[in-house]
């Protein structure tokens, strides 16, 4: 795939690499600290029984924070100058997050095949800009394929919707 | 001697009609997943991991690991053809592959590199088929605590061998250990780290961490990319084959000494790509052709290659005989033993030596099918390769939501999944490695149950990781692994000051 989609916009424009680096870094450290506070509800002492649940992730907890602090440090001392990525590629890495998070969130309602036939159908669509025929083909194609491979080969089902139980599947 | 019955008996289970069919299949979907991008040797295995619930482990594990040594014979096929290293052990193939390519010597080039994942492969399953009882019998004496060493050595080795900084490797690896703690605490039966979200009772599964982190993290930078493929044509033909075959046995110091790396490097969990790059480094010094690395020389493609085959297939010694895998695909392989009822480990050569010997059997025959199935099918595999990404990604998408969704029938799975793709993708470009987080995830209850049953047998003393000679050697070991960069530093510092005073 050839997408260009960021040459107006020049090779300078997007995100610091130290700046998401050190986001990064931050986010970990806070994820540390929700596991130690975890941990201290669970009990990080000794109990009857020995050492208590949250015992060993209280340390782990305060291994993360003093490890990401630590690259918080590097980042923002010698971090890397240059760009994380271009906003065009940002953009690019959002147009497959954006429906992948639609497609994954109406999975419960809808059921996996009708999201799918959607969602590869909007993708070959509108990002690969293929005729409708080919779209159709794939997206319908697919699905079958795996109705026949998983249900009815290995047995193993997958979450159906309203239409496929109104299909009798 | 019985190791010999004992691997016949398993030449007799893995050629079984089915199972025969099962390691073709596994071969060909193995070279697919490693051909395609966003999918690799561990999320590959990871999502179809629930099609082999319904068959009997042997036959499983046989089709999972052959999925797993497809993978690493297609990874070449894209790095000599596209430049596109399918897989990260294959970057050092690109080297020397693709100019060779580009000199209208791809089929030498990829026969080369088939032919070097063969006998980095076969030296490997012949180190497993002789150490892995010995070290599996061996650590039948373990307790608690030399477990807990062994845990500690594998992890203390990502730190000091990565090339990621080590603080970025901690980080990670804890964060694995993190996630594995929540949820039901094994030992005391209490709940911990849930916040009361009734999803996270069971915790966080391994797999939907394996297929968001490797498959949807991937595809992200992928897309974020632009891929464009373009590509020289493959051809090879016997004759191609043998003459390059002829050429191939002056090479035998490199291969051999490839061989070494791969196996130490995939035994000691740094993986296939560290031994790729290293022993891809060490031919270019000692080659008397060391100034043509780069330029396509076929030497530059059968060091990396080897070694990346004779990791990755060393990476399931330890998964086999301690339950600690040496690779992210090898911790999938094991999650799938858990899930087929088996407790990895060394009671499996006791307990399970059909299943053991038909896996070590099936090695040998996988890898002998897979040589000859990629020499022979190199054309439509590249093919795909030529299928455009707008079509590849949403169906790739596709198969890694419905691999995490039937690894517990939860659509929370896959929304996790999703969660754990961008995570992935950030954690990528900010240079933290993933294999220690997955490890750790994995191996994280085990870890933790080790090190409270330790404590609990000496009262809350850490001493009981030095109270006997066994126990204290692995665990200075481990110290050594974990402060190698650091000990390397120092060590060259000497030199240099004696050097210098003479």
């Amino acid at each position: 795939m050839t997408t260009d989609s960021s040459g107006a916009a020049g090779p300078t424009h997007g995100p610091r690499h130290k700046v998401v680096e050190a986001g990064v870094a931050v986010l970990f450290a806070l994820f540390g600290v929700v596991v130690i506070i975890g941990s201290w509800k669970a009990g990080i002492n000794w109990g009857a029984e020995g050492p208590r649940a949250g015992f060993f992730p209280f340390y782990i907890g305060l291994f993360i924070v003093v490890s990401s602090a630590i690259n918080l440090w590097h980042a923002l001392r010698d971090g890397d100058d240059g760009l994380f990525a271009e906003w065009g590629q940002l953009r690019q890495v959002m147009s497959v997050v954006i429906p992948t998070a639609i497609y994954v969130g109406s999975m419960p309602f809808i059921g996996l095949y009708v999201a799918s036939i959607i969602f590869i159908g909007y993708f070959m669509r509108w990002l690969g800009k293929y005729r409708w025929l080919t779209v159709l083909g794939v997206a319908l194609g697919m699905p079958i394929v795996t109705y026949f491979i998983f249900e009815r080969y290995f047995l193993v089902p997958l979450p159906k919707g309203p239409i496929e139980e109104w299909l009798g599947l | 001697m019985e190791e010999l019955v004992n691997l016949f008996h398993g030449f007799a289970v893995a050629l079984q009609p089915f199972n025969i069919m099962v390691m073709v299949l596994g071969i060909v979907l193995g070279v697919i997943i490693g051909v395609l991008p966003g999918l690799g040797g561990a999320n590959g295995v990871a999502i179809l991991l629930p099609l082999t619930f319904s068959m009997p482990p042997t036959s499983a594990i046989i089709m999972l690991s052959c999925i797993y040594w497809g993978a690493l014979f297609g990874g070449a096929i894209t790095s000599i053809l596209f430049n596109i290293p399918g897989e990260p052990w294959s970057v050092a193939t690109t080297f020397d592959g693709y100019p060779m390519a580009q000199q209208g010597k791809a089929g030498e080039a990829l026969t080369a590199a088939f032919t070097s994942s063969f006998v980095g492969a076969l030296f490997a399953v012949i180190m497993i088929t002789l150490v892995a009882p010995l070290v599996a019998s061996f650590a039948l004496q373990f307790g608690p605590a030399e477990k807990f060493a062994v845990y500690f050595l594998a992890f203390c080795s990502f730190v000091g061998l990565s090339k990621e900084p080590p603080f970025k490797t901690i980080a990670a690896m804890m964060m694995g250990f993190a996630l594995a703690a929540v949820g039901l605490d094994s030992i005391t039966g209490q709940l911990r780290l849930t916040f009361g979200f009734t999803e996270l009772l069971n915790g966080f599964d391994f797999l939907i961490a394996v297929i968001g982190l490797f498959g949807i993290g991937e595809i992200l930078l992928t897309m974020e990319e632009g891929l464009s493929f373009r590509g020289g044509k493959a051809k090879i033909n016997l004759r191609v084959v043998m003459e390059t075959w002829k050429g191939l046995p002056k090479y035998w110091m490199t291969s051999l000494r490839s061989c070494i790396i791969g196996c130490w490097m995939g035994i000691t969990p740094a993986g296939a790509t560290p031994a790729s790059f290293m022993s891809y480094g060490i031919a270019k010094r000692v080659s008397k052709n060391g100034k043509n690395f780069g330029k396509g020389e076929i030497e530059g493609v059968v060091a990396p290659e080897t070694a990346a085959h004779a990791a990755g297939t060393a990476a399931l010694l330890p998964m086999l005989s301690l339950g600690v895998p040496g690779s992210p695909t090898a911790a999938v392989l094991l999650g799938g033993l858990l899930i087929w009822g088996l407790q990895p480990g060394p009671m499996l050569f006791v307990e399970q030596k059909e299943f053991v010997w038909g896996l070590i059997a099936s090695m040998y025959l996988g890898n002998l099918f897979g040589l000859i199935i990629v020499l022979t099918c190199v054309p439509i595999f590249a093919a795909i390769l030529r299928v455009p990404f707008s079509i590849i990604a949403p169906l790739i998408l596709v198969l890694c939501a419905i691999g995490a969704y039937s690894v517990h029938s939860s659509t929370f799975d896959v929304m996790l999944m999703l969660g754990f793709g961008v995570i992935g993708y950030l954690l990528k470009k900010c240079n933290y490695p993933l294999a220690p987080l997955v490890l750790a995830i994995v191996l994280g209850d085990k870890a933790e149950e080790a090190f409270r049953q330790s404590l609990l047998g000496s009262q809350g003393s850490l001493g009981i990781f030095f109270s006997n000679p066994l126990v204290s050697t692995i665990m200075v070991l481990g110290l050594i692994a974990l402060f190698w960069s650091a000990i390397q530093e120092v060590i060259t510092r000497l030199r240099g000051t004696r050097t210098a005073a003479a």
